[in-house]
């Protein structure tokens, strides 16, 4: 039994320097950074400190960076707010200061950290990789073990290259079978985290294992990983195979030629082993799962597109009942309404959870069905994405179905880039956060796949992207 | 790191669960640089604050003698979602150095420890007695102590906390967390020469 190890345990055994008391000082194989990252600037200069390895850090233009094709091709001047433009300048003088690589506004390889990051073979399996946001889950498609941290861990390991960690449990999420028609990548991890709650994997490491992932693509896989942190999970990790090394061969910064080879046989032996013991063992049939889409301020409110908003008289107890209060009352929705009638004002295609090119292909092939009712957005994730989604023609099927072909970045997704809700708008995004005020102050946010949001797109409404793909909208 | 040895104060109850880091410290703040005067008014900025800047009298914060909290008293899931150390920085800027939760999100857990700010959890229906508590008694102080791993609650009851060793002792001592590890610089560099030649496609983005 003391052989048998779970996957983070292997690739977390593979970077322990040393242990003092219920701490373990980790490696850090890569460290990704972004506008954000400003607080932790500050503090190297104001201490006086280097950064100990810049060729292990990589820094992206993506959260503040403009979305309007015009503002964009004019470049950072044309930034008409002081403060964003101060940002993503300040980003750029950091970065080029402090000698790390460095994908700005202007960039050919620019876009999300963990679009782009993939993208150019900086996420491979078996690392350690720590970012400054959040979604560095994401990574974890890969096989890896990638987290996010605050500005000062992130101090910790630019001056170290090494960050202290409290070793996590592990949960296994098991879902086998296939997915239904309509049925995504996005809706899948919006069931799981419905399952086990917005607080459900906390403390624990998530492994994603069963048919359903491996059936999918490396984009695909992406989604899920990326909202593990909507769990409360600390990273969420997918074993590698050989969609994994396809995906990864030939990229800029993955391994080549001897080191290839190496790397393969070493990321071979990454997976689990069969009779390794997982502290928490969840699972999910994938013929179960719907087209999907949060009523609630939190992601653990997700339902089939085919439910109605709940009740809060049916709330298990009086603490959740208050819950529902709260946020029936902030989304401004009635108890039993059918979700598919909740009217949308903007719909929001991109971010890190969704903007890669299967997100978009996906989105596209609803947009041919109808036109846009309301505004409705693509931002895509990188510069290379929109450049392969241009050389499909898919900006083309975008345009004609009315909908707005933006440059990449974070956008409304986080709201920081001047992209925002009004008060009261409300969206259909595929972004990864419902919170109060996440896309604006005062705006609701229903998470969605792509292809949910192009179909409220067309239907003005939450509607069942299935019933618009078979021609019966 | 300001050294947290016992903290006395006003305690404030936050009765809403799931306070993720975007209610604490809205996104837009993000980019306000620690030290700016506006910082105090980051913290729960949007409950806190109309759209015009004016005071919401009705909520708590900015009732009296809750406006001089030193520690908040919240519910389950406290500060999960963004990374944002800002959201940190906003507990401090307001004057408070101490969050009581039945849970936490991970990285803000951590997050608050990098910064001296004490990340308490007691049980869900401690937390909840607590507040009921100190709804009924505006004002009323609690203390936390640190060493002995324990609040005294306005009825002088006194719960038990855990807190892991290594965080404990730098909270008490306010270790910066550099020089600490800089003590292990040794391991640190035998560790990289390790990793370097068992796998120098990890150790060297873009290895041939």
């Amino acid at each position: 039994m003391a052989s048998s190890k779970t996957m983070f345990e292997k690739i977390w055994d593979q970077h322990v320097i040393t242990q003092e008391e219920d701490e373990t000082l980790l490696y850090v194989d890569r460290c990704l950074i972004h506008e954000g990252s400003r607080h932790t600037f500050d503090r190297l200069e104001r201490e006086g400190r280097t950064i100990a390895e810049p060729d292990k850090v990589f820094s992206f233009s993506d959260h503040y960076v403009p979305t309007d094709p015009k503002i964009r091709d004019a470049g950072v001047d044309a930034i008409p707010d002081e403060k964003i433009r101060g940002m993503v300048k300040l980003l750029a003088k950091n970065s080029t200061d402090s000698n790390i690589h460095f994908y700005g506004i202007d960039d050919p390889k620019q876009g999300i950290l963990h679009v782009a990051g993939p993208e150019l073979g900086v996420s491979i399996p078996g690392i350690l990789l720590v970012g400054a946001d959040s979604h560095t889950s994401t990574h974890g498609a890969l096989g890896n073990i990638s987290f996010g941290a605050g500005a000062s861990e992130i101090f910790h390991i630019m001056v170290t290259q090494t960050i202290w960690q409290r070793k996590p449990k592990t949960m296994r999420i098991t879902v086998d079978g296939e997915l239904g028609f309509g049925v995504h990548a996005k809706d899948v991890i919006l069931a799981i985290i419905a399952k086990i709650g917005h607080g459900g994997g906390a403390g624990h490491a998530l492994e994603y294992a069963g048919s359903a992932f491996r059936n999918m693509t490396m984009e695909q896989r992406m989604t899920v990983s990326n909202m593990s942190i909507e769990a409360g999970g600390r990273a969420g990790l997918i074993a590698p195979d050989e969609t994994t090394f396809e995906y990864v061969e030939g990229r800029e910064f993955a391994p080549k030629g001897k080191q290839w080879d190496a790397a393969v046989a070493n990321w071979k032996t990454l997976p689990s082993d069969d009779d390794a013991v997982f502290d928490t063992e969840v699972s999910l049939d994938a013929a179960d799962i719907a087209p999907t889409v949060t009523w609630g301020t939190n992601p653990e409110t997700a339902v089939p597109i085919t439910a109605h908003v709940p009740s809060p008289n049916d709330a298990p107890s009086a603490d959740k009942k208050a819950e529902i209060e709260d946020m029936l009352e902030y989304m401004e929705l009635k108890p039993g309404m059918a979700v598919a009638d909740i009217p949308i004002d903007k719909v929001f295609i991109g971010s890190c959870t969704n903007s890669r090119i299967e997100d978009l292909r996906a989105a596209a092939e609803v947009a041919k069905h109808g036109k846009a009712k309301i505004p409705a957005w693509i931002v895509p994730g990188s510069v290379s994405i929109k450049n392969q989604a241009e050389a499909e023609g898919l900006d083309k099927i975008f345009e004609q179905s009315g909908f707005e072909w933006r440059a990449p970045g974070c956008s409304l997704c986080t709201a920081l880039n001047g992209d925002k809700l009004q008060p009261g708008e409300r969206s259909a995004s595929t972004s990864n956060r419902n919170f109060k005020g996440r896309q604006g102050r005062g705006g609701r946010t229903h998470l969605v796949s792509p292809a949910m949001a192009a179909a409220a797109a067309i239907k003005g409404t939450l509607t069942d992207v299935r019933t618009i793909l078979r021609g019966d909208a | 790191m300001e050294a947290f040895t016992t903290l006395t104060g006003i305690a404030a109850p936050i009765d809403i669960p799931n306070v993720d880091t975007n209610q604490i410290c809205p996104t837009e703040f993000n980019k306000v640089p620690v030290g700016d005067p506006f910082y105090p008014k980051i913290l729960f900025h949007y409950l806190r604050f109309n759209a015009d800047g004016t005071e919401i009298p009705e909520f708590i914060l900015n009732k009296e003698p809750f406006r001089n909290a030193k520690i908040i008293v919240a519910d389950r899931n406290w500060g999960g979602g963004s990374s944002r150390e800002s959201a940190v920085y906003a507990i401090m800027s307001f004057g408070a150095r101490a969050v009581i939760a039945s849970s936490f999100g991970d990285i803000h857990y951590n997050n608050c420890l990098q910064n001296g700010v004490l990340p308490v959890k007691l049980k869900q229906e401690e937390v909840v007695k607590l507040r009921q508590q100190l709804h009924e008694n505006p004002g009323a102080e609690l203390t936390i102590d640190l060493e002995y791993q324990t609040v005294r609650g306005p009825d002088n009851h006194v719960y038990k906390f855990d807190v892991n060793p290594v965080s404990k002792r730098c909270l008490l001592n306010g270790l910066d967390a550099v020089a600490r590890t800089q003590e292990f610089q040794s391991d640190i560099d035998s560790f990289k020469k390790k990793h370097h030649e068992s796998a120098a496609f990890l150790d060297q983005p873009g290895a041939e």
